[in-house]
């Protein structure tokens, strides 16, 4: 899968190294401000209230 | 085909590598950005400043309005944050929350406050050094309320009686005014929860 990505980018393996890096920030971005806030309040790790 | 998929489950581990990291540290953040503007709304009201049209009669907090500044200096000398009213998961993102109903700052009977122990900005996550005798300071509109701690104890997240008027003795009548801090225990884990209790020592009105 990612063999096949990495010979679909353009350009040497410098250019290829930088667009690669930008595509992994950009997907890291994705999941930290929009899937992880969403996922964030099923993980019970941190209840502090006592309840019935 | 096999390379797929020991790729995807690669993936799947950094990412997963990666949501601890947000639990831990990207969900304080937001503590970081709402702490700020609590602590602005105590300041202006401690000011006197112009009260606004949702405000209360003195006494009462509305949902979501900043109660008191706690401070804790065992903890450390900077460490301060405001009480949220409120102990929503939504409130308890921007700081310790006010159990609704218990007893305010200073009053007789319990002033129950729960806070995050690992996630956002983990505002309770050393509360378990708390010994007999250190102080909990709590900076309220009208006064200044030092609390000393009582005790420390470990109980099920199903014991009530902790947040009673008299903590652990469900039905009795107050005489005294008691603070109790509460969050989870172990940490990382919602298995328990860490009770600490405390009784008010001193209090010094605000000079107006």
């Amino acid at each position: 899968m990612y063999g096949w990505l990495w010979r679909r980018l353009p350009g040497n393996t410098v250019v290829r190294l930088l667009v690669a890096a930008v595509l992994v920030a950009v997907a890291a971005a994705v999941v930290w401000y929009g899937v992880f806030p969403l996922l964030e309040p099923i993980v019970t790790l941190d209840e502090v209230t006592v309840t019935r | 085909m096999l390379r797929t998929v020991g790729e995807l489950s690669i993936t799947a581990g950094l990412i997963l590598l990666l949501f601890c990291a947000y639990l831990l540290w990207g969900t304080g953040a937001y503590t970081g950005r709402q702490q700020p503007l609590l602590q602005e709304e105590l300041a202006r009201e401690m000011a006197g400043g112009p009260r606004l049209a949702q405000d209360r009669p003195l006494g009462r907090v509305r949902l979501g309005g900043a109660v008191a500044l706690l401070r804790i200096p065992k903890i450390g000398a900077d460490y301060r944050y405001a009480v949220i009213e409120g102990v929503s998961p939504e409130h308890l993102k921007k700081g310790p929350g006010h159990y609704p109903g218990t007893a305010l700052p200073g009053q007789i009977g319990n002033f129950v406050v729960s806070g995050h122990r690992t996630t956002y900005g983990a505002p309770f996550n050393e509360i378990d050094k708390l010994r007999p005798g250190d102080e909990i300071v709590v900076d309220a509109r009208e006064a200044r309320y030092t609390y000393r701690v009582t005790r420390q104890h470990i109980v099920q997240p199903t014991a009530l009686e902790v947040v009673e008027p008299v903590p652990g003795k469900p039905g009795r009548r107050p005489r005294r005014a008691s603070i109790t801090l509460t969050t989870c225990h172990p940490e990382y884990s919602a298995a328990q929860r860490l009770v600490v209790h405390g009784v008010l020592a001193r209090t010094e009105p605000r000079e107006e």
